[in-house]
Formats: C-alpha cells, structure tokens, sequence
C-alpha cells in the first residue's frame, strides 16, 4: 500500500466551497431563550476516531467466528449493476438461506456489505456512510470487475477503478456480472476466512484510517458528513 | 411530410432540410426562432411528444449543436430541430413551458456541457455529479482518460484484448 | 429448601424450556414458509447461531439510557406473560406464578411490552422507528378490543378470573373445551390473534420492505438478541395462554408443544396466503367483524 507524501492530509482539504447550507456555522436560540453559537459538523456529531477491537484468541473466539460465519446478515443496499445477482440467491434454485445468508434493511443489524460493481463517487459517499455504521466486526465482498481495476468504467470521469483504496474489502468475487453460483462461492471463500479469524479488514480500516480518508475526501469533494459516521 | 416543410419554409428561415426517409427529417434553423418553431410543429401540426433534447459539440467549428426531437403519434413521423449555438457563451432560451420534462433534460444539459438555459426551474442544482469543478464533462476538450488516471488510482497491470483475435488464439492456437 | 426457592428454579427451567421451544418454532414455521415457496429454508438451529451473533459483537452503540428500555420493557411483558399463565395444569413445578386475578393481569403484560419499545425507538433518533412504533401502538390498540371482549365473555361464562380455574372447568374430554362452549369467544379471539403474532395480514408495522423494519431499526447487537429472545419466549406464551382459555389447556409438555405450535400455525396457515394490510385498513377491520362477534359472544351470555 503506498503512502504518496504530496496527498494533503484529510483534515487540510478545504470543504468549504461545497458545504451545504444546513452544515454552516450558524446562532440558534437554545430552550432556554439564550443565544448560542453552533457548527453542525462538530457539535451534532461524534468526533471520535474508529479503534481497533483485537480478538482475542482462543476456543471462544473460535466457536465466536464459527457463529459469525454461519449467520451472515447482508445490508440490503445494491450499489451497482451487480445486485442484479443478489434476487436470484432467494429464489428456490440457489437458495441462499440454506447457507445461513440472510438481507437485512439497516446497516446497524448487518455484517456484510456487498458492493456490487461500479462505484461512482455519488454512491461512494453513501456506501462510506452506511459502512461506518455497521457495527464491528463487519466484512466487505466486493463483486466485479470494476472493483478490481475499473472495469468497463475505467475511463470514466466519474467511477473509481480500485475499490481498497477507499473501503477495505475481504473477498473479490470476478466477473462482469458474475453468476449466483459465483456469489455462493464467494461467501463459501468469506465464510472459510472468518472461521481462520483473517476476515480482519475493519480493523485494518481503523489502523489505517488517515490513509484512507485522504483517498475518499480526494475525490468527494462536497463532504458535509462527519468524520467517521458512527 | 413535404407538405409540412413547405409549410415551414414558408414560415421560418431554414438553413438546411435533410430527409432521411418518409418519417425521419432534421431541419437546421437560427437560434432565435428555433422556440418558436417548436411551438409551431407542437401546436399546429400534432408534434405533440418531446424525444429528446440533446448536443453535439462541434469543436472544430466552435458550435454546440441542439437537436430537439419532436414525435408525432398521429401519424408516427418524427422532426429533429436542430439548432446552432456560440461555444464559448452557450445558452438558449429555455422550453419548459412546453413539456415540464424539459426541465431535466434542460439540467443534464447544463451539467454535462455547460449551456445555460436561463429560467429553467432547478438549473443550478447538481444533477448527476456533486461537488465537481472541472470542466463539464462531455466537452471534447476535457480528456476523460486522463482524468480517470490521475484522479482514481488505476491498477498497474491491467490490459484489453480485442474479443476476435483473443478468441482466435484461444480456439485455433495452431492457425 | 424453601419452598418458594424451589418454585422459582423450577419457574426458570421452564422459562429455558419455552425458549428453547419457541426458537425451534420459529425456525421450524419459517421452513415451512420456505418450503410453500419451493425452498429448503434456514437450518432448524439457525435462530440460535443468530444469538450466538448477536451477543458477540465488538462494537455496540447506545443513544441514552432510554434506549434500553426498549428491549427490557418488551422481554418484561414477554416473562410477565410467561410468569402468570400456568404451563401445564395439575402439575405444581410448572403451574408458575397464576393467582385469582391473573386474567386480567395478562391483559395489561400484552400492552406493556409495545409501550416500552415506543419510548425506546423513540429515544433511538431514527425517523424510521418513530413511523413505525407510531403505526404499531394503533394497530396494537384496537387489536386488543376483540380480545378484551372475548375474554371478559369468557370470565362471565365461567364467573372467575383465574386462568387455572378456566382450565380446570375445561378438563373432561374435547366436548368441554370453550371451543363449542362458546364458540364466538373463541373466534373473536383467535382473530385478534392474527394480529396479537404480527404476521401477514398485520406485519406492516415490522415489515422490512415497508420501512426499514419499523421500531427496531436502530436496534443492534444485544439489543436486538433481547427483542429475539423475546420474540421466541412471546409467541409460546402467548399461544400457551390461548391454549388454557379456548383449548382445554394442557396436561402434559407434549400436550402443551402439540397445541401451542398448531395455534401459532393457524396465524402462519392465514399469513401465507393473504398480503399485508395497510394500518388505516386493519384497524378498520378490527373494529368491524371481530368486535361485533365479540359484543355478540357477551350479550348471547347475560
């Protein structure tokens, strides 16, 4: 993973040219009549930073993992062309509750992102935001080709063409789009990493979280969100 | 369809007419009677749907070409207005009145290429890119490869194989 | 040992076995949901690895204390429901806590749950869940008018208001059960039922295509194993306590495991055949047929 030393760091990146007018400094009377000065961003937010939550190993952790991986909850929000493979697996031929894989609506009851092919820089930012507030431990399958190295958008304007710049992903899963049995042997390879305990990325994403953030606020430049989106 | 261009000849000056079949014509006509000549096909002679609206930017030239797409359900023909504008201050009077869907096709417009439309509702606002500062994306002077490489990280190793001769050397390695 | 300390062990393992009971029930009616569809379904232990999961997440985030009192309050109404209505009749271990005014007492455990979810998705910030909670107290509200007019046919018919003597009244053969004793009773209740178990028609207010899953939306980790723990203890307790007012009530577990799962497969046998009603609808519904028959059932009485 290079660090380029000529990337501004991310808390120097000038925001204010595309804040929205909800997020501005601004006076609002508090219940009690008095004037106060308030600034969105900071006040109505958390400002903590993400941390690592090491496992700890041994049998428990293991029976832990097993449980993890038997009982994969997928956030339901299809970010590309790619989820078009994510009905089939309910229907009778690929079942995929069979294998303990389970659609879930809020990113606070999930365990898996699925991202599914382009990301375009509009949808990044949403993706950034409903994956932080997945709660941890929380795994990321990335599908197509598109993650991988742009794919059929490699050279557009508007798409990002290595999603593990932004997001740290655990599984690919090649192909454009690729078919059900595919995604089955995806979350077979997820399921074999998380029992080996290496299904680590969220952690990876905190230890790293600076580098991260500088690659997501290069490119989204009206970043009216917190920090990190708890 | 001759009849309706005769009638429109008559009415507006027409620079250029290309027939492509009994259904199909493109009339190229001045930008200050381009509004009123859709108001005529939409009002007098049934060219009641709108297609499209879309551009072509003709660098060499310096023109950003509009092309209106008017249909008629009547009797299934089809009219494209097409009109020429200045590239370096790109604006047109706005259509809204006359189909409201104008309006988005209006913003994409605006976005992608830069051609304002004063007093379409909603012009200002981000379309489809936000936060984005360059120049418009669909112009022929912004090199979108170039972009793409500097601004997300591409994959060193990463390489395009024409389909025929891939699968050629794939199915018939000894030819 | 005291008798008294005895009597509550015996009451825990009875609440273990209808956990573990109603967890099976669940897994066990979702196959069946599948297998209509033309699926295999979950595996029959999977409701188990799902709280296995969600007692061990790393990372858990709360919005205040009023947060909590969503999970509690409703895992209180669902062992409150369990404490007082008795298990299996004749047998003292599993008789649990039902005195001489427990009919009524249930009543009150049946609101209480929803109540305190209200003031925990409330607390939990979401927009979603205030929707949500909003849309579930009204249907939940006129669910209960039915089944308040059932019961109270039922306590004039058998003059008491303990649920053991209900029972005991209705030990003698099939002939004596309230089913053809009373029978407008009974369907009055058995409809509100439908909706009391919150599966289709009556599932908008939980339903994950409708609103990200209502009240629980910002309910994770060991919030939600609670609400799940609940669910499974609710359902049995529920179904038990219909059991002993319309169904004779039962003498033994085996007796008590048949009837409770074909109670809950008669809200699942009408939920996979109907689509959801809307909230306006559904209380409309409530308040026509099922009332009538209940005002009915009382007046045929006096």
């Amino acid at each position: 993973m290079e660090n380029n030393i000529d990337k501004p760091r991310f808390d120097e990146v000038d925001m204010d040219k595309f804040l929205d007018p909800e997020n501005e400094k601004r006076s609002v009377m508090a219940p009690d009549g008095s004037i106060i000065e308030v600034d969105p961003l900071k006040d109505y937010f958390c400002q903590d930073r993400p941390e690592e939550l090491k496992p700890k190993n041994g049998p428990i952790e293991k029976f832990l993992n097993w449980a993890r991986a038997e009982s994969l909850w997928v956030l339901g929000f299809g970010t590309g062309c790619g989820s078009i493979e994510i009905p089939p697996l309910v229907t009778p031929r690929f079942d995929m509750f069979r294998y303990g894989v389970q659609m879930r609506p809020t990113p606070r009851q999930s365990n898996v992102f699925i991202i599914s092919g382009y990301l375009s820089v509009k949808t990044l930012k949403r993706a950034i935001r409903s994956y932080e507030q997945m709660p941890s431990p929380k795994y990321i399958i990335a599908l197509g080709s598109c993650t991988i190295n742009g794919g059929m958008y490699w050279d557009s304007y508007n798409t990002i063409n290595r999603l593990d710049y932004y997001m740290p992903v655990d599984v690919y899963i090649a192909g454009c789009m690729p078919r059900p049995e595919a995604l089955l042997a995806g979350f077979a390879k997820l399921k074999e990493l998380i029992k080996a305990g290496k299904a680590e990325k969220a952690n990876e994403y905190a230890r790293n979280f600076d580098w991260y953030k500088a690659n997501q606020k290069k490119i989204i430049k009206n970043w009216n969100m917190p920090d990190y989106n708890w | 369809m001759n009849d309706l261009i005769k009638d429109i000849e008559s009415r507006f000056e027409i620079s250029d007419c290309i027939r492509k079949n009994d259904q199909l014509a493109f009339i190229t006509v001045k930008k200050e009677q381009a509004i009123a000549l859709v108001t005529n096909l939409r009002d007098y002679h049934n060219y009641t749907c709108l297609t499209l609206l879309t551009a072509v930017d003709w660098i060499e030239n310096g023109i950003f070409q509009l092309t209106y797409l008017l249909n008629n359900p009547y009797n299934f023909t089809e009219i494209g207005v097409r009109v020429m504008i200045d590239r370096e201050k790109a604006t047109m009077e706005s259509a809204h009145h006359l189909w409201e869907s104008m309006a988005t096709y209006q913003r994409e417009l605006h976005e992608m290429f830069g051609i304002d439309f004063p007093g379409s509702p909603r012009i200002d606002e981000d379309f489809i890119l936000e936060g984005w500062d360059n120049l418009p994306p669909y112009r022929r002077d912004f090199d979108t490869k170039k972009y793409s490489e500097e601004t997300y990280f591409p994959r060193p190793g990463r390489q395009s194989n024409d389909p025929a001769t891939y699968m050629k050397s794939k199915m018939y390695p000894n030819d | 040992m005291d008798y008294s300390i005895t009597k509550f062990l015996w009451t825990l393992l009875g609440l273990f076995i209808v956990t573990n009971w109603g967890m099976l029930m669940s897994s066990t009616m979702r196959r069946i949901g599948a297998r209509v569809a033309g699926r295999f379904g979950i595996p029959w232990y999977q409701p188990w690895i799902d709280l296995v999961k969600l007692y061990s997440l790393r990372s858990q985030l709360s919005h205040g204390a009023m947060f909590y009192l969503g999970p509690v309050f409703r895992m209180m109404g669902g062992v409150g429901i369990f404490l007082f209505v008795p298990m299996v009749y004749g047998n003292p271990h599993w008789s649990n806590y039902s005195f001489s005014g427990d009919l009524i007492l249930i009543l009150y455990f049946q609101f209480f749950g929803m109540l305190g979810m209200a003031l925990g998705a409330g607390e939990g910030g979401h927009p979603y869940s205030a929707i949500g909670i909003s849309r579930g107290l009204s249907q939940f509200t006129t669910i209960e008018v039915p089944m308040t007019l059932a019961i109270l046919s039922l306590a004039i018919q058998y003059q008491t208001f303990s649920i053991t003597e209900i029972v005991a009244a209705q030990q003698g053969g099939i002939t004596t059960w309230t089913m053809w004793t009373n029978p407008l009773a009974t369907v009055a209740a058995m409809l509100s039922l439908l909706g009391a178990f919150g599966h289709s028609p009556f599932n908008l207010v939980k339903a994950p295509n409708e609103i990200p899953i209502g009240p629980p939306t910002e309910f994770h980790g060991t919030f939600l194993g609670v609400l799940r723990t609940n669910a499974a203890i609710l359902h049995v307790a529920e179904a038990a306590f219909f059991m002993n007012l319309f169904f004779g009530g039962a003498t033994s577990w085996f007796e008590l495991i048949l009837k409770t799962f074909l109670i809950y497969f008669w809200s699942i046998f009408v939920g996979t055949v109907f689509p959801r009603f809307r909230i306006e609808q559904s209380v409309r519904w409530f308040l026509q047929i099922p009332t009538i028959i209940g005002i009915l059932a009382i007046l045929i009485l006096l």
